[in-house]
C-alpha cells in the first residue's frame, strides 16, 4: 500500500481496525480523542462494536469483559484516564485475557494539560494496577511505529494472553506524517477455548482473577512471573544508530528519542563519538543490550520528556558501571535538537575532562 | 457389591432436585441466608428457558463474590461495582447469550451506581440480580447504601443517622425512571409466595433480554442473619416488618414491549 499523509491518533485507530479489532470501548479524552472518533464511524461500518463508555472506570471493565469473551479488542485514553483504568488492567492481568491499551500521554500531575509528555512511564511500565506484573509496552517514536506496533500489540497480547500498552506522547497522537497502513485482515471467526461465550456442548469456562489460599495466589503468581521472564528473554525491542566507535550513548525512546537522533546527528557532525539507542519496548526494557554497550563506552545521557522515569531502569541497567547523564523536560514541554544538543555537549565535555584526568 | 442407586424408588415421583445450571457443590453461606434461595431460583430459570449453554454469569464483589463457583454456566467475577460494565461488554460481542450479574446493594448501589445507571440508560440488553440486605456482607457487617434510618451496623454503631450519612437508596424505583429501563421490579425472599413472585420475576427480567428489549433489574430483598445479628427466622420477620415498608413490594416498570411477551400472557 502507499504511504498517504495520516495523523497519529487515527493512523492507531485504523491500524488496530485493520488487525482484527472487533470491540473498541473508550471514553473521550485530548490528546486521544481522535482515535476514538475514527473508531466510532468506522466499527459502525464495518458492523463491529463500538461503545462510548460513561468513564474510562467503564471502559476498561467492558473491554475486560470483552476479551474474557476471546476477541480482540481495545480501550484508548489519556494519562489521568489511564490512571483510572489501573483498577480494571490489574483484574486483566490477574485474568490473563489479552488486551490492548493505547496510552497518548499528556502533561501531569493532576489534571495537567494536553501537551505532549513521556510522564506514564512509571505508570504504564510498572504495573499498571496493583499486584506483581508488568504490561507489555510499546513506544513508537513516528506514525509508521505507531501503525506498526498497534498491530504488534494485538499479536503479542494473544501470544502471552497479556495486556500490551501503545505508549505514545501526544506529539506522535496528534502529528501528521507520511505512513503506510497495514492490509485489511479478516476479522477471526474462531474463539479461544478458553473464552467466554455460554457453555455449548462443553464444560462451563471461568474468567476469575480470585485465589483465597495463599498457595495458590503463589502459584498463579510464579505461572505470571514465569510469563514475564518469557516475554523478558524474546520480546525487547529497539533501534539503534550510530553506535560503532562510540564514546557516549544517548537514550531516548518515543518523541524525545527522535528528537535526540537529529542531536546526535548534530554531535557526529562536531566530531563528538555519540550514539543513540530508542528503546521500542519500554517494558521488556532493552536492558541486556544496554548493559553490552556500557562495558564500550564511557557514559551515558538519557533523554526524557518528564523528570526522568527510564532513567532508572537505564541505572539498572548500566548497573554503576558508567556515569548517567539526564535532561529533560516536563510540563508538555518538547525539547529542541539543539537543546539535547548542548545537553550531549555538556556531558560529553565533562566525559573528556574526566578521561584525560585519569 | 454393586453400585449405589440414586434413581428415584418406582413407586416414588421427583418432586425437587437439584437444577442442572447449578452446580453440584456446598456453598460457603451462612445458615439461614437468602443467597441460597436466590441462586436456585435464577438456575431454576435458566434450566426452565433453556438457557444454561447460553448463559454467563457476571458475579461480583460481596458474599456472592463465589456464585461463579456455583452454577455450572460460562462466568466471570467483576471488579468491585463493575459487573454492568463487564457485561456489556460480554454481551456486545456475545450478543445472543444471556448475560446476568448477580450484584448486593454495596456492589451495586454504591462502588457501582454509575456502572448500572449507564447500563440502564443504555438499554443495555443484560439481567441485573440485586440482593438487597441492607449490609455490607463479606467485609462484616457494615452500613450499606440501603441500610435503614436507624439501622445498627458495625460502622453505624449508633444507628443510621440520616442527617450524617443520608437516606437508603431505592434503586429499583430510580432505574425505573430511565428510558433504557424495560423492567424493573422488587421482590422479597422472606417467605415461600414472595419466592414464588420472585421466580416469575427472574423469568420475565430473561425473556426481555432474549428478546432483546432492554435492561432488566430483579431486586431482591433478603436476609443477613449473621450480619444483622439474628437467628434466620427473625431475619426474615425484619424483612417483613422493617425493609417492605421502606421497600415496597412491585412492578416499577413495565415496558409495553415485555408486558406483550408471549402475546401478554407473560409468566
Amino acid at each position: 500500500m502507499a504511504k498517504e499523509m495520516l495523523k497519529g491518533n487515527v493512523a492507531i485507530a485504523e491500524a488496530a481496525l485493520r488487525a482484527g479489532l472487533e470491540a473498541y470501548f473508550g471514553y473521550p479524552i485530548t490528546p486521544q480523542t481522535e482515535l476514538l472518533e475514527h473508531l466510532s464511524k468506522r466499527m459502525i461500518e464495518l458492523d463491529r462494536v463500538f461503545l462510548q463508555a460513561e468513564s474510562e472506570v467503564a471502559a476498561v471493565n467492558m473491554v475486560y469483559g470483552a476479551a474474557s469473551a476471546g476477541v480482540r479488542v481495545m480501550s484508548s485514553s489519556s494519562s489521568p484516564g489511564v490512571s483510572l483504568m489501573q483498577e480494571g488492567l490489574s483484574y486483566i492481568a490477574g485474568s490473563e485475557v489479552p488486551t490492548v491499551l493505547v496510552d497518548i500521554m499528556r502533561g501531569g500531575p493532576g489534571l495537567g494539560n494536553i501537551l505532549p509528555s513521556q510522564g506514564d512511564y512509571f505508570q504504564v511500565t510498572r504495573s499498571a494496577g496493583h499486584g506483581d506484573y508488568r504490561p507489555i509496552v510499546l513506544a513508537p517514536a513516528s506514525v509508521q511505529e505507531a501503525i506498526d506496533f498497534t498491530v504488534m500489540a494485538f499479536d503479542l497480547a494473544e501470544k502471552y494472553r497479556h495486556i500490551v500498552i501503545v505508549a505514545a506522547d501526544g506529539q506522535i497522537g496528534q502529528m501528521m506524517e507520511p505512513a503506510e497502513l497495514p492490509p485489511m485482515r479478516e476479522v477471526r471467526k474462531e474463539r479461544p477455548d478458553w473464552a467466554l461465550t455460554g457453555a455449548e456442548g462443553r464444560d462451563p469456562n471461568v474468567i476469575t482473577s480470585i485465589y483465597l489460599k495463599g498457595e495458590e495466589m503463589e502459584a498463579f503468581n510464579l505461572k505470571i512471573q514465569e510469563k514475564l521472564s518469557e516475554i523478558r528473554r524474546s520480546e525487547p525491542r529497539w533501534y539503534e544508530f550510530q553506535t560503532e566507535d562510540l564514546d557516549m550513548l544517548v537514550v531516548g525512546f518515543g518523541t524525545a528519542g527522535r528528537i535526540a537522533y537529529t542531536a546526535v546527528e548534530m554531535a557526529r557532525e562536531r566530531g563528538m563519538k555519540v550514539g543513540l539507542l530508542r528503546p521500542q519496548t519500554l517494558w521488556p526494557f532493552p536492558e541486556e543490550r544496554l548493559s553490552q554497550l556500557a562495558d564500550e563506552i564511557e557514559s551515558v545521557l538519557v533523554v526524557e520528556m518528564n523528570a526522568g522515569q527510564m532513567l532508572e531502569d537505564v541505572r539498572l541497567a548500566v548497573g554503576g558501571q558508567i556515569p548517567v547523564g539526564f535532561y529533560g523536560r516536563m510540563g508538555g514541554v518538547v525539547p529542541m535538537p539543539d537543546e539535547i544538543l548542548e545537553a550531549i555537549e555538556g556531558h560529553y565535555n565533562r566525559l573528556t575532562v574526566r578521561t584525560v584526568r585519569t | 457389591m454393586s453400585a449405589i442407586n440414586f434413581a428415584p424408588p418406582e413407586n416414588m415421583e421427583v418432586v425437587y432436585e437439584r437444577p442442572e445450571s447449578l452446580a453440584e457443590t456446598h456453598t460457603h453461606y451462612c445458615p439461614g441466608c437468602t443467597h441460597g434461595v436466590s441462586h436456585r431460583l435464577l438456575a431454576e430459570a435458566f434450566d426452565e428457558l433453556g438457557l444454561r449453554e447460553k448463559a454467563i454469569l457476571v458475579a461480583s464483589v460481596g458474599c456472592s463474590v463465589f456464585s461463579y463457583k456455583y452454577f455450572d454456566v460460562d462466568s466471570c467475577e467483576a471488579a468491585h461495582g463493575r459487573a454492568p460494565a463487564m457485561a456489556t461488554g460480554l454481551k456486545r460481542v456475545n450478543p445472543d447469550a444471556a448475560v446476568v450479574t448477580y450484584q448486593g446493594d454495596g456492589d451495586l448501589a454504591s462502588i457501582g451506581i454509575a456502572e448500572v445507571i449507564h447500563a440502564a440508560t443504555r438499554g443495555e440488553n443484560i439481567t441485573v440480580i440485586f440482593i438487597n440486605n441492607a449490609i455490607y456482607g463479606m467485609t462484616g457487617g457494615q452500613m450499606a447504601p440501603t441500610s435503614l434510618p436507624g439501622q445498627k451496623t458495625n460502622s453505624s454503631p449508633f444507628g443510621r443517622n440520616v442527617e450524617m450519612t443520608g437516606y437508603p437508596m431505592r434503586v429499583t424505583e430510580l432505574l425505573s425512571q430511565l428510558d433504557g429501563t424495560a423492567y424493573a421490579v422488587r421482590r422479597s425472599l422472606h417467605d415461600a409466595k414472595n419466592i414464588r413472585k420472585a421466580k416469575k420475576a427472574v423469568l420475565t427480567a430473561l425473556q426481555t433480554q432474549m428478546a432483546g428489549l432492554g435492561f432488566s433489574i430483579v431486586e431482591m430483598l433478603s436476609s443477613c442473619p449473621t450480619n444483622w445479628g439474628m437467628t434466620p427466622e427473625e431475619a426474615l420477620d425484619w424483612v417483613e416488618s422493617e425493609m417492605i415498608p421502606y421497600y415496597p413490594l412491585g412492578d416499577y416498570k413495565v415496558a409495553d414491549s415485555v408486558a406483550n411477551l408471549d402475546g401478554g400472557k407473560r409468566r
